[in-house]
This record gives structure tokens, sequence and C-alpha cells, in this order.
């Protein structure tokens, strides 16, 4: 720690960016808070940048947008994508000034890219001759590992990838993941599957005694799991709009 | 250096302070130089267990603030060769307890003794905290009921979390269970707990099982640590769980319901 007591360093975070294209701001607020009720908890005191790129330039009203926000219980930072004026309309606004960065991909699913190798091929004349061939690489994010238990109060999140939990999650323990979650013990606690946004996300356990589960923004209590899979090897899975309970061995 | 043992559990009543007496009387009558240190600042009730209440002078906040050294807030057992006890102070609140003033005691108290047992108060603010932050180790107790065992849980994801061994990315605390008010008769008729289901929740070493029994409470208002009652079921279960502590294997004693013999039926038991 400096003499000073603080110290200004500057770091990368991950927020959410809200793509916005209509200046309307009530049905901006309409649109998000269907979308914030899938899951309430991920949403909640979240930070979120405003993307007024696709306006060009179109006058926003920065103070309703930022007050819809925050009654959505968001917490605005900033815009990004603004022209110049908008740009004075949003430091009046009190929302701060932000530099996109520059990637196109604004999906959240990773994209297959395309990679140029070189392959040598040997001809029987012995002549070497290179030829490019194209594969097809798909971005690959390795699953979240965890060698421990998972014990009342704390929360692990796997976020854009799956979890994997080597032990049990106690009762008031929390595990969410963006893609699908694996434990190899009991589940007591609670877990969240496909928790941005993904219908073929799926909860594995081997011993299912959980307070909740949900994949994509669809649940049971442990009420309801009473009656499918309790205290048994199980997969959870989203079977069109019902929750649905699998042994894991015949 | 001292090992520090922390006793915790998250739950309050279910014998930490009884636990730590009976440990650190019976790791001081093995021959080990051992302090039982009173965390649970404003509720102070080691030194009744302990039966010194009317020899506290200083207290453990006394001596962070500086009111006094160590030695003079130091109570020796009269009884036991080796032990001493550290009391809480009982007009202060928990807040007295800086981390600072915590490590400097611990550090002092470390040159001279081999044990330092810490007397966690309940919950999971400040002073239990502070009782658990330097630990090595951790004696986490637990009463087979389900409130106690989630509570036990909470307190080992803290263990894991905000202790200093976890801050510093040193190696974890040790986690011992040690299971109190143990009633194997109520275990054979579904109403209590069993052992296997407590150490399947919380899956952590099975350091001893202290039977329910009167001995505890006739020992509680004597003033006399259960360990030092050899008669009592609960005096030598405690005994059996400071050897294991001491890294000996020792058979579990008291898991099942006594089969009376032959001669208890005739003589009586």
């Amino acid at each position: 720690m400096s003499q000073t007591g603080i110290e200004l360093k500057g770091s990368g975070f991950t927020l959410s960016v809200l793509h916005i294209s209509t200046t309307d701001i009530s049905v901006v607020r309409e649109a998000l808070a269907n979308k914030i009720a899938q899951a309430p908890k991920f949403f909640e005191m979240a930070p979120i940048v405003a993307n007024v790129e696709s306006l060009k330039g179109d006058e926003v009203d920065f103070h309703t947008l930022k007050n819809a926000l925050q009654s959505l219980n968001l917490v605005p930072v900033g815009v990004s994508g603004a022209t110049d004026e908008q740009k004075l309309q949003a430091k009046a606004a009190g929302l701060a000034v932000m530099v996109a960065p520059k990637t196109n991909s604004t999906e959240n699913q990773p994209q297959p890219t395309t990679v140029i190798e070189r392959v040598e091929v040997p001809v029987i004349e012995r002549v070497k001759v290179e030829v490019p061939v194209e594969v097809k690489v798909p971005e690959y994010i390795p699953a979240m590992q965890l060698k421990q238990n998972v014990r009342s109060g704390q929360q692990v999140y796997a976020k854009d990838t799956d979890l994997v939990i080597i032990g049990s999650v106690g009762n008031g323990g929390e595990v969410i993941a963006d893609g699908s979650i694996h434990i190899y013990g009991a589940l007591r606690g609670r877990a969240i599957a496909g928790a941005q946004g993904d219908s073929q996300a799926k909860i594995y356990c081997y011993n299912l005694q959980a307070e909740l589960v949900s994949i994509n923004g669809t649940y049971w209590t442990s009420e309801q799991l009473q009656k499918h899979g309790w205290q048994q090897a199980g997969c959870i899975e989203l079977d069109g709009e019902q929750l649905s309970v699998k042994a894991l061995t015949e | 250096m001292a090992r520090i043992i922390v006793v915790t559990s998250g739950k309050g009543g279910v014998g930490k302070t009884t636990s730590s007496a009976a440990i650190g009387t019976g790791l001081a009558l093995q021959g080990n130089k051992t302090v039982i240190v009173d965390f649970d600042i404003g509720l102070r009730n080691l030194d009744l267990i302990m039966g010194v209440e009317r020899r506290v002078v200083y207290d453990f906040v006394n001596v962070i603030n500086g009111e006094a050294n160590l030695n003079q807030a130091l109570i020796k057992d009269k009884r036991v060769e080796g032990l001493f006890i550290l009391p809480a102070s009982q007009t202060r609140d928990k807040d007295a307890l800086t981390r600072e003033g915590v490590e400097k005691i611990l550090d002092e108290l470390s040159q001279e003794f081999d044990y330092i047992i810490c007397d966690s108060p309940a919950g999971i603010e400040q002073g239990a905290l502070m009782a658990l932050y330097f630990a090595d180790e951790a004696i986490v107790v637990t009463n087979p009921e389900v409130s106690s065992v989630r509570d036990s849980d909470r307190i080992l994801g803290i263990l894991a979390s905000k202790s200093r061994r976890a801050e510093q990315g040193l190696e974890p605390v040790k986690e011992n269970l040690l299971l109190t008010r143990y009633c194997p008769e109520r275990v054979e008729r579904g109403d209590m707990l069993s052992v296997e289901d407590v150490k399947d929740i919380l899956a952590i070493p099975l350091l001893g099982v202290i039977p329910e029994s009167q001995a505890v409470l006739k020992a509680s208002n004597l003033g006399e640590p259960v360990v030092l009652d050899q008669e009592s079921d609960a005096g030598q279960a405690y005994l059996d769980a400071i050897f294991r502590l001491q890294g000996q294997s020792v058979d579990f004693r008291f898991l099942n319901t006594e089969k009376k013999g032959i001669f208890k039926r005739i003589f009586g038991g």
C-alpha cells in the first residue's frame, strides 16, 4: 500500500452492454424489463453500459434513460458509441463516456473462426508444394473446475462456460453457470444453469437434494423435486417449457 | 511455535466453551503447555466453566489496550500444571478486538505455549472472525441436528475463505469435526442425525463424538472441566479426542446404545 492510502491502476471489467435502436425510452424499458424477468437475480444491481451507435446521432434523452435503468435496479455507468453531441448530453446526465472495444462480435456464443494453416504435402516428384487448407476451429472456453465442497453461504459463478464440481454443494450454497453444471457429489443447495439464457444447459448431480434448480430461468424448488428423482443421481434438463429429471443410471 | 486451534461452530449453545475447556485441560494434563483464550467479549463464560471467575483481574481487552501486560492477565490453573486461561472482558463488546491487537497477543503467547485454544463466540461476525482468523487448525463443534450442521457448514466456508491462511494462500486451516450431545438411543429412534449423516454432509475428518451426559452439566456448574471427571463417558470421549488431536489413532466409543450385560441385568446398572 502506498503512503497516500490510495493507488490508481487501470483494470478491465466485463460489463453488460445494452444496444439501443430506438429513441423511445419507454420501449427500451419495457423490453429490458421482460429480459430481466427471466433472470432477476443475475441482473440485480448489475452495472450496464448503453450503446447508442445504431441511432447514428439521433437525440436521446439520457436523463430518462438513466432513470429507467435505475428503476429496473440496474446501475447505469456510461454510454458508448456516441457522437460528439451525444457525448456532451450523456455527460450532462452524469454518465461516463466509454470507448467501445474494437471487436465485431457482440454475440455471447463463441463464433467459429477460420484459420489458414499450411500443410506440407509430399508429391511423387519429390517437389515440396505448400497447399493452404481451411480448418474450422471453434472458439473454446474451458469449463470451470473446482475440487472442493461449496459450503453454505458460498457462491460460485462460471461465466460463459460449464461448471464442474468435484465435491458437494451444501444447503445454502449456490452454484451458477452460463453453461451446464456437473456435480460429482450431492446437490443440497441451489444450482442455476444457462444463467444468461441457454435452454440446452443441463444440471447433472450424483445425489439430488437441491433447494432449487433452474435452467434458463425455469426453476423447481425442493418441494417439486421431491417427486422427481429425489436423492438419486440425475440429469435435470429443460423439456420445452417444463423441467424434467432423468435418471443417470438405469 | 504454538499450534493455534479455534473452537468454533456458528451456532450458539452447542458446547464450544465446554469443549474448549475440556480440550485445553486435557492437552495440559498430557504435558502440553496450553492457554485457552476466551474470544467471547461481553459474554464471558470460559472463566466460569474453568472455575476461575473469582480470580479475574485483567482481561484480553485490557491487554490489547495496553492497560495490563499478558502475564498480569493470564490466570494459572491450580489443578493442572501448565494450563492458563486468558479471560474475556465482560464490560466491552466484540469490536474491542482489533486484528493487530489479537495478532500481537497470539504472537506473544506462541513464544511460550505449545497449544493456544481460541474459544470462539457464536455467530459469523467480528468476534467469531477474529477467533478463527489466525488459526492453524479448527475444531468445529456440531450437535446432531439440522440447524447446527448447516451453521457448521457455513463456518467451514468462512474458514476456507476468510482465515489468514486462506487470504495468504498458505496451506488451508486443518478442519476437525467434534460431534457433541450425541445420543445413540435417539439416533436409533430416528429423532437425531447419526454420525454418518453429519460426516456425509460436512465431509471433514471426525475428531470425536461426545455423548450427551449429565456429567457435562455437573462439570459446568462446579467449574471443573469435564475431562477431569474420568468416571464419566463424556470425560473419556474428550480424552479420546485429545489423543486423536495429537495424531494418535483411537477407536470411537459411545456410538451405539449400551447393551445391558448379564451382571447389569441382575445387579442393576
